[in-house]
Order: structure tokens, then sequence, then C-alpha cells
């Protein structure tokens, strides 16, 4: 019992980081109908920024290592990791993707690998964040706050969930319950036809890329408070990090913002669950057998709509 | 219309240009390469006489203090072999020049490294990897290209086995097994205990089967094996699992940076037992990444650097000096001794022809080294003594010494 509730609480924790960073590969996929793989760098640059915001902070207020930091400095740094990576997600979108926005979708994805190498590399210059692993400071106190056996609930995995659950009821409301997400729906349903309506179509697709890169950033900041130890850059588990995540998008139904919620709990499930009662060698293996099982039964995603290929 | 058309033209110019700028560039760094002294034609001494020696280590990546030490270690070694006038040859002397490359600690990249060494840069001998999976991938462009290689530290006893060119001055896993259950059932006195390792490592692969064996055999009993792959976060699954066990004590036969998050996430989950693991903890990010978690566990070495000898004591005050105060782990120690071995099998060959310093590093016997006696053996291995170190405020502390 205290296992299946231990592993239940593990794979809902992973579970809501890759729905974060799965939202963001949807979101662009519904508007711009491409994958924008540099999309998984921008998590790992979260994940480093909150590690150099957090680490500078600590240094100022003159803590010793190992010794919890006050309660705000998480939110703050949380935010300035969402504002900064929101910024550069735009100037991504503004000097590498807008030039091509009339270009074959290849060369936008080209281009798209291009910008995640660039990143990847520049990250692992000396004066960016090194070639090494580093462990990110204690932000949160780790408070037993229950326990059910053996299976202890710590402030810090309740906060992790409820920091992507308030992300994703956020966006959730945007995008249905505003006048912004309704320019978003409008694109990514047509953009020319939005163009003609008098949506400022440019403006719509520079904010998806804000708002995608700042919820990347908070995946990143909480995959960092949750393992501490942060991989360098161009470390190859970023990148399973990200193709787990697209997973999620396309098992959920790519460019579905509910899908890839959905997606990125049952992806997270689904390999927690898997490694515990199965076989933990294979963790890998369940998340690509459930992507392939998808597409041969229901191509359009679990919870994506089934659509002809305009020829 | 005109001036629009002037705008493109512009811009297509300076986009040449930059192109023009970047090829530039390309060549000259290219060039620069080329133009070092070190890098001769006519084989492994160049036109000064030098000699050119090549490292390969994770210079960067999760494994990046394995490369640094190791290569730390090296130069030291050379330096103080170049102040004291070079390798002695036949009567003339030769300095040494260091040639180093990064494997990013991964297999893939060491046949490309190894291969860039020794037909670039003309390398006389080879030292490298640290991991054992790195070397394995290694060894054999050193075997077909006929060059020697020596590894520092790698403990798979399969890597001096790909060929006669192939050695080590570190003892092997078998040993290093044994050493580790040894200490757990006769020191630590445990009774049941777990194994969590990479299998993806043939380093992780070995200790652990040497470690099941030497275990039982003393009377101790394997409760868990789960397993692991290198660069995993997430931890907790396997973790629950050797929980339920209750097992005394955790083999964790792995690298530093994975070692640490197991020690994070085993302590978050109330585990409390000691950690036990080998020589591929030792690094100073396992501290560093692993804080209180790491506090009380154990792991076997090559060396210690408080053991009181004036041997390692020497070699402590003189690495401390040049590498800013830094300790000398034992990748630092036993890349020192490697590029020793070398030296003084380069002297009594008198000749960097890849078969006669082949037969004069096989030949070392009794050689001095900061990290025990070397000699080589029959299987191109060295046989010596290995220590247990307690994490202690931070620091690996001796703790006991186990004969081979």
């Amino acid at each position: 019992m205290d296992t299946l509730l231990q592993t239940l609480k593990d794979g809902l924790t992973i579970g809501s980081l890759y729905a974060l960073i799965a939202l963001g590969y949807t979101m662009v996929y519904g508007i711009l109908k491409f994958i924008n793989f540099a999309h998984s760098d921008i998590v790992v640059l979260g994940a480093w920024l909150s590690l150099v915001i957090a680490t500078a902070i600590v240094k100022a207020l003159g803590l010793e290592s190992g010794q919890t930091a006050p309660w705000w400095v998480g939110p703050f740094v949380l935010a300035c990791a969402m504002l900064a990576c929101g910024i550069i997600g735009f100037t991504i979108e503004r000097l590498a993707y807008r030039p091509l926005r009339n270009a074959p979708k290849l060369n936008v994805l080209i281009t798209a690998i291009g910008v995640s190498l660039f990143l990847q590399n520049t990250g692992q210059l000396q004066f960016m964040f090194g070639t090494r692993p580093q462990p990110i400071p204690t932000l949160l106190s780790d408070k037993v706050l229950f326990a059910i056996g053996n299976m202890q609930v710590r402030l810090l995995d309740l906060v992790v969930i409820g920091t992507a659950l308030v992300l994703m009821i956020a966006l959730e409301w945007l995008v249905f319950h505003t006048k912004l997400g309704r320019a978003m729906r409008a694109v990514s349903f047509d953009v020319r036809t939005a163009g003609l309506m008098g949506i400022n179509v440019d403006r719509v697709i520079s904010i998806t890329f804000v708002i995608g890169s700042s919820l990347a950033a908070a995946g990143g900041f909480l995959w960092a408070v949750s393992f501490t130890s942060i991989k360098q850059p161009a470390d190859t588990s970023w990148v399973l990090l990200g193709l787990k995540a697209f997973v999620a998008a396309v098992v959920g139904g790519i460019g579905n913002v509910r899908g890839a919620m959905f997606g990125g709990l049952a992806i997270g499930l689904l390999e927690v669950f898997g490694q515990q009662y199965i076989n933990p060698a294979l963790k890998d293996v369940y998340v690509f057998a459930a992507l392939i099982l998808v597409l041969l039964v229901k191509p359009g995603g679990i919870l994506g709509k089934a659509t002809v290929e305009k020829v | 219309m005109h001036a629009r058309a002037n705008v493109t033209s512009v811009l297509s110019f300076s986009r040449s240009a930059l192109l023009a700028a970047g090829v530039a560039l390309a060549v000259l760094s290219g060039c620069d390469r080329g133009s070092t002294p070190s890098t001769g034609t006519t084989g492994s001494t160049g036109a000064a006489g030098d000699i050119v020696i090549g490292h390969y280590g994770s210079l960067t990546g999760a494994e990046a203090t394995f490369g640094l030490s190791t290569d730390n270690g090296i130069r030291l070694a050379v330096e103080e072999i170049n102040a004291a006038g070079g390798v002695n040859m036949g009567g003339k002397s030769h300095k040494i020049v260091l040639k180093s490359e990064d494997t990013e600690g991964k297999p893939e990249k060491a046949g490309t490294v190894v291969t860039k060494l020794i037909t670039a840069d003309k390398v006389a001998a080879v030292i490298g990897e640290v991991a054992s999976s790195v070397t394995l991938a290694g060894a054999p462009v050193a075997q077909q290209f006929g060059v020697p290689m020596i590894t520092p530290s790698s403990t798979n006893p399969q890597c001096t086995a790909v060929g006669d060119m192939i050695f080590r001055v570190c003892f092997i896993d078998p040993f290093q097994g044994y050493a580790c259950a040894k200490f757990a059932a006769s020191d630590l006195k445990v009774k049941q205990a777990a194994i969590l390792f990479d299998q993806a490592s043939a380093y992780s692969v070995g200790l652990k089967d040497e470690f099941e064996k030497n275990f039982t055999k003393l009377g101790g009993q394997i409760v868990a094996v789960e397993a692991y792959t290198k660069g995993e976060s997430n931890f907790n699954p396997l973790l629950t699992k050797i929980r339920e066990t209750g097992a005394e004590l955790l083999f964790i036969p792995g690298y530093y940076t994975d070692v640490a998050n197991i020690a994070l996430q085993a302590r978050k989950l109330g585990m409390t037992m000691p950690l036990l693991g080998g020589d591929g903890w030792d690094s100073s990010d396992l501290a560093k990444n692993g804080g209180a978690a790491i506090e009380g566990s154990f792991y076997s070495n090559h060396y210690a650097s408080d053991q009181p000898t004036p041997e390692i004591q020497s070699f402590v005050r003189k690495y401390k000096e040049k590498f800013g105060g830094e300790t000398p782990d034992g990748l630092a120690a036993l890349g020192y001794d490697a590029a020793r071995v070398l030296f003084d099998a380069m002297q009594r060959a008198g000749t960097t022809d890849g078969a006669k310093l082949r037969d004069a590093i096989a030949s070392t016997k009794d050689f001095k080294g900061v990290t025990g006696t070397i000699s080589i053996n029959e299987k191109r291995d060295a046989v010596k003594p290995a220590v247990i170190v307690e994490m202690k405020g931070g620091k690996p502390v001796f703790r006991a010494r186990v004969e081979p």
C-alpha cells in the first residue's frame, strides 16, 4: 500500500513536469504546425538560470551550503527564470523562426535543430553554465507534512505538483476564457483567415512563444528543485526529457492544450509504475511503446481529433 | 524600389562577408592546430626532438573531475621531467609535450579522439581513460596502430585484455569487489546488502558481479539488485524497492554524479543505512553535490591523501602548489603514476618505437609510485593494495587498507 501511494506520488510529480513541458510543444505546433526542437533547451535554460539566480541570492544572504533559503527565494527565482526564458523565447521566434514564416516547414524544422544546438553549446561555455553538473541550493525546507506508513509526503512534493497545477489552470483559463485565448485558437484554426478577421497574427505567435517558454522555464525550475543536481546543458538526459515531453504531447493529441496535460500525467504515471511493478531497466521502453500504440490505434492522440491531411 | 534593392544587396553583402569571415576563421584555426611545433610529420619525435604523448579523458560532462584530475596529475609529471631536462634516451634528452583530448565521458567519442592523437598528433604513447567503458572503446584503436596505451584507473579486467599494447597502473575489479565485500562483512559486520548499479557501464556491471560473489562467499546475503542507466534523475522507484528489503548496506558501484543523486534521494526516503562504493566515487564533486547525504559513507580507492607516507605527502604538497591548493584525488595520483611509469619505460627502452616501448612497460618492476609499488604482471595489470576511505566533513578520510 505504501509502495502504491509512493509510486503514485512519484508518477504525479514527474507527470506534471512532463505536462508543463509538453504544453510548449503543443502550443507551438497548434499554431505554427511545426515542432520546436529548441523547446527542451529552454527547459535546460530555465533550470540553469534558476540555479544561477538562486546561488547568487543565497550568496548575497550569506547562507551556508545546506541551509534552507527564506521562503520568498523560491517564488522569486521561479518568476525570474520564467521572465528571462519568456524573453529568450520571444527573441528566438523573432530572429530564427519569423523570417521563415513562409518558407517550407522543413526549413523551419532544421532551423529549430540549429537553435537547439546553439543553446546547448552556448550553455556549455565556461562563462555561461560550464560543463559539469551542479547542485542547486536548498530553496524549500524538506519538512515531512504527513506520512502514510513508509510513504512520506513532503512540502517539496506538494509545491512541485501544486505549482504545475496552478500554471496549467492559468493557461487553461487564458486559452478558453480570454480574448487573447480566442485569438490564439483562431490562429491555430486558420492563420490566414484569422489575419483577415483583424487578428494580429505575429503578435499572437510571439505571445504563444513567450507563454510556452515560460512554462518550460517553470518545468526546468521544478525539475531542478526536485532532483537538486542539474546536468550540464548538452547532457543527453535533457534530450530524453524533451523527447518524453514531446511524446506526452503526441499521446495526448498534439495541438491540444488539455491533451498535453493529460498526456504528461499519463506518461509520467506509466513510466514510474512500469519501473516499480514491471522492470525498472525498461522505463524508456514503456513510454515509447505507448507512443507506438497510440499512433497505431488513434494517430491523432487520445484527446486529439482525427484530421485529414490536405494535399 | 531602388532603395529596397540597395538594402537587400547590403544585406546579402554583409551575409557573404560574415560567411567569408567564418571560413577564414575556420581555416586559421585549422592552420594554428597544424603549425604547433609538437605535431611532427616524421614520427613521434618532432623536429625539435620533443616526444609527444597523448591523454584522452572526460574533461567535460558528468565525470568531468575524472578527466581533469588525471590531466592535472599527468601535467605535474610532465612538468617535473621537463624541469629535470626531459626523458633521457640513449644519451640524448627529449622534452615531453602533452596533448589532451576530451571524450565527454562517452565511449563513442573515444575511438575518434584516440585516432586523432595517433594519426594527427603522432603521439608515442597514450594515457587514458578513467571510465572502463570509454577505455574499452579507445584501446582497440591504440592496439591497431601499435601505440602503447596505459590506462591510469580503468579497473574492469577486460580493458587490458584488448591486446598486448594496453597496460594499467591500478588494481582490477575482482580485487576491488573483494575489498569492498571484505570491508562490509568484517569491518562493518553487515549481513544483508542491496546493490544499485549502472547497467550501461562495464565498470559498474563488473564491480557488481565481483561484490555479489565475494560478499556471498563471506557469508553475507544480497537482498536486492536494481539497475539504473547513467544520467537517470529519478531514483525513487528503485530506492523504494530496496527500502522494502530492509538492507543494512547499499552498495553503489557507480560514478560520483549519479551516486550523489542516489544518496540525496535515499536519505529523503528515510533510508539511513551506510552507502558503499568503488573508486568511481572519487571526486571533489561527490561531497559538493551530495552534501550531508553522503556523510559516513565508504568507498574503496587507490590511495588516501591523508596517509602519512613520504611519497604521498610530497605528491600532495607539489600538486597543491601547482593547482591552487586543491587536494589531489586518487585519479590525479594514478595519472601522475601512469605518466611516470611511461617515462621510466621510455628511458629503459631508449626509443619510442611502439614494440620496444611496449616491452619496456611490460617489464616495469617495483616502481615506487604514489599509489603504491607498481609491478606489471603477465596480464599487463598492476597488483596493489586498496584503501577504504570514509566521507567525513566532506572529505575522504583513510579508514582501512585491504591487501591483495
